[in-house]
């Protein structure tokens, strides 16, 4: 007897319809956004939906931030320049339960999108899969050299990445489950703070 | 002539009692159409990603054996088990036996319309598995003891006041309290322990990549990442027609999605799940249940390229009129009602009746399925199989005598709105088996045949 693989890909194979064509995605960026309209568009969108954002010079203004922000509370990243504001051991932690007395995350995105706000973190990122959905507040660092206009130019420049799990963030965590009225924070972080190095 | 106790019309009845109830129902849904409309009108672009969609989803259905082999090896090379299920009780049976075999008894839930379309909940509460749904709005219904009534807003229907009495009732709150931030403060501490503590998480797939193996989940409220990253073993639950080719094409997908759905840019999350995090087991479950079935009805095919956004739903009159339960099937509204025929015709023959066709569901469906013909199509067949009772076959003759002939047409519209503006009531006829409560919305002055009539011999 066949197995359902076998007996689905064969109902497949007879029931499809006659090869149709993968069709190329069109251009749909237009040329003349330049990067400072491209990061005004960035920095609207996160707004918009409830993101803090911050443009920065340095790690040092990123630090003095943090601490005017956070004055208890355990203060995680995995970004080396801020070490001596937070711990930094999230890659030897071996239970990820263990992090869900986190207060703020900071951790390094590779690249923003203007139309949605959205930074896209990988594993080797965040070290932990777990870390940046259970803390309580979540900061991510980007350059401002790094943002691109749509989601086309954001998977053109992921490419053929290989990553174990890897995640588009556009936001705090947030529902309207109830009667359509929006509350942040709602299994993740209650707030996202974005820093963009100038 | 049918095994189920009430069709779509007599629930309609029943959820139409309350008035008030109805017109808050139907002004919410419509608020959220208009965020729709909103963001759609923002992207200039957007009729030609429609498009693009819509032919990526083509050549999926066209090529669907040689992608899903495609995907089950790149899954495999990622350190995945993929797992395949013929239909809803393999499904939840190989649930089941991952669970036992790890001796797990509680398990955390995402969103996932597939396990409710294979009532994966009940089956494994009648094998002593208890199972939480962690989206706040599935876990209200659940709460409720009832299914959820939309596919991304599962409890539209409930008012705040009766999700404060669930919560003082299960959760303890102060009774009276129906803030939604205290309410949603309450579920976020309540759902902390249940994903602290279980050992297997489920979700759903929003799309599979055919060329990397990966599977991409979006949620808002980072409840299926909570899940999946504190459990030991992740099962994620995909109907075949979930794949994609490329992982470029994610770009279309996710630009269309969130803006159909609830008009947001994006959702919060949108997680690409590739390989198991070391020491976790990732399973995948590829269920047909039926979906080979439609990909062989020509006529009917289309429904498999829906990407669940429930834009369709948020528009559709007679579903903001109705709720999503009296249409008595997991996948509620105008998709639905072409989905659940597929599953069983005897059932679930009411539901394409369920529509004015006014088409308002094929204008804003981001993957341009031609919904509102379809659900013509599936009355005829229906009829002609025999599963339609006489009042539905009598309104239908004249329907289609009204769609054959446009000369009839014309003038059946210009007696339709004469009628419609003089004498609203006698719409409501038992010929027409859904209107019983609802008086027709307020006709257009002139059709457009006939305003086009007089503005071209304006303009010339
Ligand atoms: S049929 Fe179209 S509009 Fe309806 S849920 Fe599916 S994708 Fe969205």
């Amino acid at each position: 007897m066949q197995n359902s693989r076998d007996r689905i890909l064969a109902a497949v194979a007879a029931n499809k319809p006659d090869l149709l064509p993968l069709p190329e995605i069109p251009v749909f960026s237009p040329e003349t956004e330049d990067a400072s309209f491209i990061l005004q568009k960035f920095h609207a969108t996160a707004t918009t939906i409830g993101s803090k954002i911050f443009m920065v010079k340095d790690f040092e203004e990123i630090k003095a931030m943090v601490s005017e922000q956070f004055r208890e509370g355990r203060i995680v990243t995995t970004i080396p320049e801020l070490a001596d504001i937070a711990e930094t051991d999230l890659k030897t932690i071996p239970d990820p339960h263990t992090l869900e007395n986190i207060e703020l995350l900071i951790m390094r995105a590779l690249f923003g999108v203007a139309e949605n706000s959205a930074v896209w973190v990988t594993e080797d990122l965040m070290q932990q899969r777990a870390a940046p959905f259970i803390c309580q507040h979540l900061a991510v660092v980007l350059n401002a050299a790094d943002i691109v206009p749509t989601m086309h130019e954001a998977y053109e420049r992921i490419g053929s990445a290989d990553y174990g799990f890897a995640t588009f963030i556009a936001g705090p965590s947030k529902t309207a489950d109830i009667e359509q009225s929006l509350v942040l924070g709602a299994h993740g972080p209650r707030s996202m703070t974005l820093f963009v190095l100038e | 002539m049918s095994t189920q106790t009430k069709d779509h019309a007599e629930l309609a009845e029943i959820f139409n009692k309350d008035e008030a109830r109805v017109n808050w129902h139907d002004e919410t849904l419509w608020w959220v159409r208009q965020k729709r409309d909103k963001a759609a009108h923002q992207i200039p672009e957007w009729e030609l990603l429609r498009e693009t969609a819509s032919q990526i989803k083509n050549n999926v259905l066209s090529n669907l054996n040689n992608y899903l082999v495609q995907f089950e090896a790149q899954a495999k090379a990622n350190g995945v088990t993929v797992h395949w299920a013929a239909n809803a009780e393999e499904h939840n049976q190989i649930v089941h036996s991952l669970l036992t075999k790890h001796g797990i008894d509680r398990m955390v839930k995402s969103k996932s319309m597939l396990t409710e379309e294979c009532h994966l909940n009940e089956y494994l509460s009648q094998h002593g598995i208890e199972v939480i749904d962690s989206d706040l709005g599935e876990r209200i219904v659940q709460l409720a003891d009832e299914p959820p009534s939309h596919i991304v807003l599962p409890c539209i229907h409930k008012k705040k006041e009766e999700i404060g009495e669930l919560f003082h009732k299960h959760l303890g709150t102060p009774k009276g309290n129906a803030d939604p931030q205290f309410l949603t403060e309450t579920a976020r501490q309540h759902l902390r322990e249940t994903f602290l503590t279980r050992k297997a998480a489920l979700t759903g797939v929003n799309f599979a990549i055919a060329e990397t193996g990966e599977f991409v989940v979006c949620t808002n409220e980072g409840n299926a990442d909570m899940g999946a990253h504190l459990a030991d073993i992740h099962i994620a639950s995909m109907g075949i027609e979930k794949i994609i080719p490329q992982r470029k094409h994610l770009s279309v997908f996710l630009r269309l999605l969130t803006r159909s759905a609830t008009g947001q840019p994006i959702t919060t999350y949108s997680s690409h799940f590739k390989k198991p995090r070391s020491g976790q087991e990732m399973h995948l479950i590829l269920v047909d249940n039926q979906r080979t079935v439609q990909l062989g009805r020509k006529d009917f095919r289309n429904s498999l390229k829906c990407i669940r956004c429930a834009a369709c739903m948020n528009t559709c009159p007679v579903y903001r009129r109705s709720g999503g339960h009296s249409y008595h099937t997991a996948i509620a509204g105008p998709i639905g009602s072409i989905l659940a025929p597929n599953l069983d015709m005897r059932k679930f023959a009411d539901l394409p009746f369920a529509s004015t066709l006014c088409g308002s569901c094929s204008n804003v469906c981001p993957v341009k399925i031609n919904i509102h013909e379809q659900l013509y199509k599936w009355r005829q067949v229906l009829v002609k199989e025999g599963y339609v009772g006489t009042t539905k076959k009598l309104g239908m003759q004249a329907m289609t005598l009204t769609l054959s002939s446009p000369g009839f047409f014309k003038t059946a519209g210009k007696v339709g709105r004469f009628v419609m503006k003089y004498a609203p009531f006698a719409v409501s006829n038992p010929l027409n088996p859904w209107y019983k409560q609802r008086e027709m919305p307020a006709p257009p002055k002139e059709s457009f045949g006939e305003w086009y009539q007089k503005n071209r011999n304006h303009a010339k």
